[in-house]
């Protein structure tokens, strides 16, 4: 499979490309549809995994402990496995179980404990001085949040997006593979059903330059906003 | 302004019980510099604590301004808070913020306008001679810079009370000088309160009027400056008077330092003059009276509050009896002698 082999195919193929670029477009609005629900939901959970800790702001053990295990459940099921499990209730959502809306709801619900951690993690890194300083200035719990805790954590966020978006670019293919649609849907009906090696590289291709532009994106952006 | 009243903490470590605090009382005047010292551990960081309620005390009262702050909400204890400012050994500031958003962050906090915050912050940036440097960010700051900046952030609700956690132990002795030079001058300035916090007796030295002075959580000597230099009444209050003027023997001469005294060797003393000792001038009176040669070796003579009091490393050069009747009348004007060995 040479170069030319590729261009060859690529202007014979019209019909293809067409499907290509239609299966990216179900790709990018999986990844970023799922993605936006999932920190919805996510970053919530983060910040109260993390100000309900026993030194945290809003120290609460019950809390903490039925949160972590809610996560750590969400955190275990395979995605594959996941995406079957809850079918009714993607139904119940969106009307039916398959096409790319059906495909956002599992991976919403995969991304958003997955995120919860991370934005836990992003949230440990800053030092306990800060929101001390702050208490000692007068500022209120929420304050705290909006003011201090996330903006300090930012960098650490812009990564946790990043993560995330190109987690979920993996778990997107396998959602493509129940209806859902996408390259990764392309990549395994043309390379493993129909054998049809090119088609498959070409949406390899395409998948690693997604993950390429998502990662570049956030490295500049955590590099823009990182003072520290 | 602050009264701290019986305050005892005490912290668990799973069932062991750590009494950082022990019934801890202190009254502090408006406008007063107050020194708190204290080796490591002592407690100081949780006493200042205290103060904000950062940390609350396991008992007693803590009154700033006229107000119990033990009971006061939640609320209104984030609107007491405001009016008293606190910096740090680390500082604290914000990373993600510049140094004019750091200083407005506390008038943002209580939602004052932005045209205001930016009087307020410009003049305060001026006050501590960084206006050059408002949109810098922290990271890109010197250490005695950033002390500045947290220190104009603390002034920026014009609080009453300046609570002070090691700000100078994270800095260089100059840098620590001319911290100390703007705190005092906003003392002066504001009339502001300050409470500091220091294992370092230079400290209080330089700015405090008053000291006190804690131990393993409990409060052993307390007084102004002055007084505590002039008659410390504990061994640690001696201790940390002495830690300011370290005097130890040069290498050389402690080698030659014998305990044997013969013929041709005279006696290296140390001499510590202290808030007791007889005001005279006493070296060249021992000199003329008992026929000595002294010969300092080196000295760290100190004026605080009044009073002369140091460390003094000198060989006497003259008889025996001579030397030891000298030593007596050192002796007898309240001048602690310890003859440190024979030298040859
Ligand atoms: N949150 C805490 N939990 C348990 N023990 C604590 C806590 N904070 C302080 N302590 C203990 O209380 C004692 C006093 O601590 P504190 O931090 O007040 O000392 P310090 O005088 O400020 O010391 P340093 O000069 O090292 O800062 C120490 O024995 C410390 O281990
Ligand atoms: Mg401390």
């Amino acid at each position: 499979m040479s170069l030319d082999s590729v261009l060859d195919w690529w202007v014979n193929n019209d019909r293809l490309i067409d499907l290509l670029v239609s299966s990216l477009g179900e790709t990018v609005a999986m990844v970023f549809m799922a993605g936006l629900i999932g920190f919805l939901f996510g970053i919530p959970l983060g910040v109260l995994l993390h100000l309900t800790k026993e030194s945290g702001l809003l120290s609460n053990k019950v809390v903490n402990k039925a949160l972590g295990i809610v996560v750590n459940i969400g955190r275990s099921i395979p995605f594959i496995i996941l995406l079957v499990a809850i079918i009714p209730f993607t139904r119940m959502l969106v009307g039916s179980s398959i096409g790319t809306a059906a495909a956002i709801v599992p991976l919403a619900i995969a991304a958003t404990p997955f995120i919860a951690r991370l934005i836990e993690g992003a949230l440990l890194e800053v030092p306990a001085g800060l929101v001390e300083a702050a208490q000692a200035m007068g500022a209120k719990p929420k304050q705290i949040i909006l003011k201090v805790l996330l903006p300090e954590a930012l960098p650490g966020i812009i990564n946790a997006v990043t993560i995330t978006l190109v987690t979920l670019v993996g778990y997107s293919a396998m959602a493509g593979t129940v209806g859902g649609g996408g390259l990764g849907d392309v990549g395994i009906r043309y390379g493993y059903q129909r054998f049809d090696a090119v088609v498959m590289m070409i949406t390899i291709v395409i998948l690693v330059v997604l993950v390429q532009i998502i990662q570049s994106i956030g490295d500049y952006l955590v590099k823009r906003v990182d003072h520290r | 302004m602050i009264e701290i009243k019986q305050v005892n903490k005490v912290f668990y470590q799973g069932k062991r019980a750590i009494n950082a605090l022990s019934d801890i009382n202190l009254s502090i005047a408006e406008g007063a510099i107050y020194g708190v010292i204290g080796s490591s551990g002592a407690g100081k960081s949780t006493l200042i604590r205290c103060v904000n309620l950062l940390e609350r005390p396991t008992n007693g009262q803590v009154v700033v301004d006229g107000t119990d702050l033990n009971t006061l909400s939640n609320h209104d204890l984030t609107l007491a808070r405001r009016k008293i400012g606190m910096i740090f050994q680390h500082f604290n500031l914000l990373s993600s913020r510049t140094v004019f958003d750091n200083v407005g962050l506390p008038l943002e906090l209580a939602g004052t306008d932005k045209k205001a915050i930016k009087a307020k912050v410009d003049s305060l940036l001026e006050l501590v001679g960084l206006g050059d440097k408002k949109d810098t960010y922290p990271a890109n700051l010197s250490g005695g810079q950033k002390q500045r900046v947290a220190i104009a952030r603390a002034l920026a609700s014009d609080p009453k009370v300046l609570l002070c956690d090691e700000a100078t132990s994270a800095l260089d002795p100059a840098t620590t000088q001319s911290i100390l030079d703007l705190l005092r001058k906003i003392n002066q300035e504001f009339n502001l309160t300050i409470l500091l916090i220091t294992h370092e007796m230079a400290v209080v030295k330089s700015i405090c009027s008053d000291v006190a002075i804690i131990g393993d959580g409990k409060l052993v000597e307390q007084g102004a400056v002055g007084d505590i230099f002039a008659h410390p009444k504990t061994a640690l209050a001696r201790e940390f008077i002495r830690s300011t003027l370290d005097l130890s023997i040069p290498a050389d001469y402690q080698a030659r330092l014998s305990h044997a005294k013969t013929a041709t060797t005279h006696p290296l003393v140390r001499l510590e003059f202290t808030g007791a000792s007889v005001d005279a001038p006493i070296i060249s009176q021992v000199a003329r009276e008992f026929h000595l040669d002294i010969s300092i070796l080196s000295s760290n003579m100190d004026y605080v509050g009044g009073i002369k009091f140091g460390l003094m490393l000198a060989e006497f050069f003259g008889t025996p009896s001579a030397t030891e009747q000298a030593i007596a009348f050192l002796k007898e004007n309240k001048i602690d002698v310890e003859v440190l060995g024979y030298v040859a």
